[in-house]
């Protein structure tokens, strides 16, 4: 069987400065970690490709610093990247660089084709608007211009996010940090996305929540059939939620593979280590 | 010894500076364009903003009128004229149709108005997303990106909360299509009237230090959802206890002696005109 890939990341690199005659062949022997020792630029992420199928949910290690966040947010257009494609494989984008396009076209994939989950929900979410509103935000972003249908979408989504319905209109800064994860998760998921990022979802949140919001996202993958890219450090949790896993170090691929394959059997010297580290 | 002030208090440089923007936000409709706000002989957020459009736009042969609040005569409107006429010498009205020139605070006046005549706003917060987004970079680049979510957003919230659009003043307008804008705190009644109207409407913010402007015939829209379509206050039922009129915006006064609301047309001008006509209609049939 032929499946083409939802997402198709080619060479991405994300650098902070502008790099010397002694780093820019990206020679690693030069770099100390992933910075140039000479005239300290950082090579954050550096020569990424990934593929993402349809449906699946494809896993980001790596220790902290290693680049996982910042690949993220180039995906998600918070950052501009330093080189490097990525293709989006709907009818409308089929055969674009999404990199190249106008940033009013990014928000419009941002809108429309992708969903975002915080570690921090101050970044995704607005503190001081209700929970309906925040869910309604990202459907009026994507053109609804209908009070009842939105409400009624907000509320499904709430439900399922097991936020009570009678705190629906209630500011998630009122919310514990569990319960606003889940209202992020919810507004993520309002229109769709054939894409839905997930960065470091779980970390801060306690062993009962986190199974709780781990469900959720398995249920929706199995129900809705949504490709996501999850990262994190927490490696019990992409052993439980990854079909596939990428291990990075200095902002490099260092090894990927089937997840059990992964942690099972790790070949990279680092992997090794990460994977003799849990406990 | 006094000096004696320049034309119009401003030197011909900070006039044409201002004049420079007003074309281009007359070139961009609902832009705002930022300008070099001046200090003025009135303090910031008392209409410097639309002072300063009057200043830079007044000629020798211009009338001038001023409205605050609807109001010829309170204090800041008189203020503002005896300013513009001092260093001026222009005449001055309260009669809409007689001004070249009107300068407002919270209202737009009744008499329609006519494409020879310039409308100025005074603007207190020049950015509908500011509520939104706190940050200048960013709403900027929302307002370029097309990206109005946050401006719908606020009215949703409203009508989650209330039931109903709750903005009592300055609701948001599209304008010609592109650029959302406050209209300044002019009452949802006004909104239509600046659609596709013949005079030209500047607005000026003299403490945001912006100025837009609506074009003659140009679209203003306000924003409404589909379930919840734009609505302007309605008196329905009710007329100015004065003049008699409906169908103008009224303001609700309550009768010391017996503790009614009674209604009035918020538009002295207007109010006083209406009298006057039928006072003259009396006063021919008395005669004859």
């Amino acid at each position: 069987m032929h499946e083409e890939p939802i997402l198709k990341v080619r060479n991405l690199r994300k650098q902070f400065g502008p790099g010397c005659s002694q780093c820019t062949n990206l020679d690693s022997n030069r770099l100390e970690k992933n910075y140039c020792t000479v005239c300290g630029t950082v090579y954050a992420v550096r020569d990424v490709s990934l593929d993402v199928y349809p449906g699946e949910i494809l896993g980001i290690v790596g220790e902290s610093g290693s680049g996982k966040s910042t690949l993220m947010q180039c995906l998600y257009f918070d950052t501009d990247v330093s080189s490097g494609e990525a293709y989006i494989n709907t009818p409308v984008l089929a055969g674009f660089n999404v990199f190249d396009l106008s940033s009013q076209q990014k928000r419009s994939i941002r809108n429309h084709d992708y969903g975002m989950v915080y570690q921090n929900p101050v970044h995704g979410l607005k503190m001081n608007f209700s929970s309906v509103g925040n869910i309604a935000e990202k459907l009026i972003a994507a053109g609804n211009r209908n009070v009842g249908n939105m409400e009624t979408t907000s509320k499904r989504l709430l439900d399922n996010v097991h936020i009570p319905l009678h705190r629906m209109k209630e500011e998630p800064r009122n919310f514990s940090g569990g319960m606003q994860q889940r209202v992020q998760i919810a507004k993520a998921l309002s229109n769709n996305p054939p894409i839905l990022f997930l960065d470091e979802v779980t970390t801060g949140l306690d062993l009962s929540v986190q199974a709780n919001v781990l469900d959720l996202i398995k249920r929706i993958q199995r129900e809705l059939g949504i490709s996501m890219i999850v990262v994190s450090h927490d490696l019990a949790v992409i052993r439980m939620l990854a079909d596939r896993t990428i291990v990075m170090l200095n902002g490099e691929i260092i090894e990927q593979g089937l997840t059990d394959q992964v942690l099972e059997d790790p070949q990279h010297a680092y992997t090794q280590q990460l994977v003799y580290s849990l406990l | 010894m006094r000096a004696k002030p320049h034309f119009a208090f401003f030197d011909e440089g900070s006039k044409k500076e201002i004049r420079r923007a007003t074309l281009k936000a007359v070139a961009i409709p609902g832009y705002q364009v930022p300008f070099a706000s001046r200090e003025m002989p009135i303090a910031r957020g008392w209409g410097t903003g639309g002072l300063q459009l009057t200043l830079s736009l007044i000629g020798k042969t211009d009338v001038l009128k001023v409205i605050d609040q609807g109001a010829d005569e309170s204090v800041n409107a008189v203020s503002i004229k005896k300013l513009v006429q001092e260093t001026t010498g222009v005449q001055t009205t309260d009669q809409t149709e007689e001004a070249d020139l009107i300068q407002s605070r919270h209202r737009i006046p009744e008499t329609p108005m006519t494409k020879d005549q310039i409308l100025v706003l005074q603007v207190p917060m020049p950015e509908p997303l500011r509520p939104v987004e706190a940050r200048e970079y960013m709403t900027k680049r929302m307002h370029s990106e097309d990206d109005y979510s946050g401006a719908w957003l606020m009215l949703f919230e409203q009508i989650v909360k209330y039931g109903k659009t709750a903005t009592a003043a300055d609701h948001p307008v599209y304008v010609n299509g592109r650029y959302v804008m406050a209209p300044s705190p002019i009452p949802r009644f006004d909104n239509p009237r600046m659609h596709q109207s013949e005079a030209l409407i500047l607005l000026g913010a003299g403490r945001e230090k912006k100025i837009y402007a609506v074009p003659p015939f140009t679209n203003v829209e306000s924003l409404a959802f589909e379930d919840y379509p734009f609505a302007v206050e309605s008196f329905k039922g009710k007329e100015c206890q004065l003049c008699g009129s409906a169908h103008v915006f009224l303001d609700e006064l309550i009768d010391q002696k017996t503790g009614e609301p009674v209604y009035q047309c918020n538009d002295t001008s207007y109010c006083m005109e209406q009298l006057n006509s039928r006072e003259k209609v009396e006063v021919e049939s008395s005669y004859a």
